[in-house]
């Protein structure tokens, strides 16, 4: 297999992330390695190809920012929104992950081996994360759909006003936020975390070691019995 | 006999006639038993109803012996506006500078998306998305069209990111700058549930902070992640609703807006609260100077490639308005209620269906129950059928014309080959405050409050 290798030291992120918006047919099934990132923003965003990218070091905002099918790599940690409003695809940090990881993601994997920071998997729209260490406080805020693996503990307000995701936290919870409650797994949902824990290189964690939590789903209706909540 | 009389006259007291408290009045009064009689604040769609200061307040003064007119219908009087020049590869180009502003799929059927893509295109001007996605009765019926990319990125994914002409990164707006947007349980009907990722029926609150950004430096950031995605081709406007508008126009231009839209509070939303509608944010006319001296401090206002372009809104209705807003240093307008209208909105002739509703043409305002009898604040199938989307298309490409030629008239008037040539100078106002708003002297006088002494 050719590695394309693009060193962010010479070649402008703006020439970088051109080419890999080019014709599909032209870029499906190549390896690519970014090096020298140095926490840039905004590498490898938009993709749309089978691209296998390795991004050698620390990658800043938004790195792969709504990928579409592409495998990306960061070898070191990402900053703030790394995978936002990911479509599908593979975003995997080696590292930690700042604020808003997989923020709105709509689909695709995002798993990050390290601690992720505040507001992770912030309004997730159907994408699956999986976070080998603890979140940060307000994660999973108005999350809509898709599932939220949490291998260390959770910061507070965890699920706030969150809809239909599905939340699996193996630690401690600090606390948990409006409408959100502890829910009992069922065979379906043991087996979604069971296949998302061998997915992100997690298969001897016993999926019967996390707690499950979702939406009480009392406020999704305006009501007056609510007006605290609102 | 007249000691009777007299008598009779003396003991029947006067009454003075009833008397309705101007503090407490009957709007207020029914608003109190509303508010008791169900436990919830009142929500409704529309932008504020109170009297505000407004361009009416405002009179063009023509030419006459020290100014020179130009002819009317003969000599040319320009109307065409670029928008995004500074840093997009492909700016958008308008044949008039009314623009149609973001209403969301959702909040309007499917059939009004498709009148408003065909009377834009028919006008020469633009259309945009809204909350919940990009559909493709707009996409296919829009010429140009601005993606709206909002806090609760429903919708959104980069296949329709690329589609766009052009982007708008929306932080606030009129109606609720600070607030986020809802769309209640009667709308979210099948289609708009998958739209929007949410289960089918439930009151949907969209959020009103962007999930991965906070302030402006990561605002900058944000801006560069949607030209790198969309490879700099697109512009990339920024709305914000009107609140502090020097401050925030300062900091979009530094963000890297190529376009700046500001809605004052005169500006329609498709649901939120009354009292949001009416006691948050500002009317136009008080934030267009500050915005333009933001841009002038910036060195972007009209100044050739590197110019931010303003586009304000909240309150346009006739030429009048676009004239005045031009004059006070806009590059464009959008309307939104207003085209509504032309749609065919409070439309007069389905009286008796308002009236069923507990309302009356012109005054109907709660678009979130979805039952609209003129087919567009609605996802009723069958309401929605009421809308022919090539009429309706018509009667907004007639008024969007009309607006633009008494646009034109205006400027022909006070001697503009083109309405961008429009000035703060061919202004008066009418009131103290709309003078002190709008920094044009009052009427007769030289005199500008908070500017020159009287």
């Amino acid at each position: 297999m050719e590695t394309l290798k693009f060193d962010l030291d010479t070649k402008p992120l703006r020439e970088v992330n051109q080419f890999l918006h080019g014709d599909a047919s032209s870029l499906n099934g190549k390896v690519i390695v970014i090096e020298n990132p140095n926490g840039a923003h905004n590498i490898a965003v938009g993709l749309k190809a089978e691209l296998d990218i390795t991004i050698k070091g620390h990658a800043g905002y938004y790195a792969a920012g709504m990928n579409q099918i592409a495998k990306v790599t960061i070898e070191g940690s990402a900053g703030s929104g790394v995978a936002e409003n990911m479509m599908s695809g593979v975003v995997h940090v080696k590292g930690f992950a700042s604020n808003a990881a997989a923020a709105t993601a709509n689909g695709g994997l995002l798993i990050i081996d390290g601690d992720a920071g505040l507001r992770t998997a912030i309004a997730l729209k159907g994408a699956d994360v999986v976070v080998g260490g603890s979140v940060g406080s307000f994660s999973a805020f108005m999350a809509q759909a898709g599932n939220f693996v949490i291998l260390g503990d959770a910061g507070e307000g965890l699920g706030d006003s969150i809809y239909e995701a599905k939340i699996f936290v193996r630690g401690k919870v600090k606390s948990l936020g409006a409408d959100c409650e502890k829910k009992t797994t069922s065979a379906e949902d043991r087996q979604i975390l069971a296949d998302l824990l061998v997915k992100a290189g997690h298969a001897n964690v016993n999926p019967d070691s996390f707690q499950q939590y979702g939406s009480a789903r009392t406020l999704y209706h305006f009501h007056v019995d609510n007006a605290g909540a609102y | 006999m007249s000691d009777d009389k007299t008598k009779d006259v003396v003991h029947k007291t006067p009454q003075t006639t009833p008397r309705y408290s101007a503090t407490f009045d009957e709007y207020t009064n029914s608003e109190i038993r509303r508010a008791a009689a169900t436990g919830i604040y009142d929500i409704r769609g529309a932008g504020s109803k109170r009297k505000l200061p407004h361009f009416d307040d405002l009179l063009f003064l023509g030419a006459s012996v020290s100014r020179y007119p130009l002819e009317g219908y003969r000599e040319k009087c320009g109307t065409d506006v670029v928008l995004g020049t500074r840093f997009a590869k492909k700016p958008i180009h308008l044949k008039t500078p009314v623009t149609i502003a973001g209403m969301s799929f959702g909040s309007l059927s499917g059939s009004a998306k498709e009148s408003l893509g065909r009377g834009a295109t028919a006008a020469g001007t633009s259309t945009t998305t809204g909350d919940g996605g990009m559909t493709q009765e707009e996409r296919g019926h829009s010429e140009t069209l601005v993606y709206q990319y909002l806090p609760s990125r429903y919708g959104m994914n980069p296949d329709d990111l690329r589609k766009a002409d052009a982007i708008e990164l929306v932080i606030g707006q009129g109606a609720k700058p600070g607030g986020g947007g809802m769309l209640l349980g009667q709308k979210i009907t099948k289609r708009v549930a998958k739209m929007r990722c949410l289960p089918e029926g439930i009151d949907q609150r969209s959020s009103c902070r962007h999930p991965d950004w906070t302030g402006p430096d990561d605002l900058e950031i944000k801006i560069a992640e949607l030209r790198e995605i969309t490879d700099w081709e697109k512009p990339i406007y920024v709305k914000i609703g009107a609140t502090r508008p020097y401050f925030d126009v300062a900091l979009a231009v530094k963000a890297g807006a190529d376009v700046v839209v500001l809605d004052g509070m005169q500006g329609g939303t498709a649901a939120t609260q009354e009292v949001f509608i009416e006691h948050v944010g500002l009317p136009i006319l008080a934030a267009i100077r500050p915005a333009v001296k933001a841009l002038q401090d910036l060195g972007v206002y009209r100044n050739g490639k590197n110019s931010v372009q303003l586009i304000v809104s909240g309150g346009i209705r006739n030429g009048a308005d676009v004239a005045k807003a031009i004059a006070l240093g806009a590059d464009a307008v959008a309307i939104g209620t207003a085209a509504l209208i032309a749609l065919g909105d409070n439309d007069p002739h389905l009286e008796a269906e308002y009236q069923k509703l507990g309302t009356t043409a012109g005054a109907y305002d709660d678009w979130h129950e979805g039952k609209d009898p003129a087919g567009i604040t609605t996802q009723d199938p069958e309401l929605m059928k009421r809308l022919d989307p090539i009429k309706a298309g018509h009667r907004l490409a007639n008024y969007i014309a009309v607006i633009t030629m008494e646009a034109q008239v205006v400027a022909r008037a006070c001697g503009k080959s083109h309405l961008h040539n429009l000035e703060p100078e061919d202004l008066v106002a009418l009131t103290i405050e709309a003078s002190a708003m709008a920094q044009v002297p009052l009427a007769g006088t030289s005199w500008i409050p908070g500017v020159t002494k009287f």
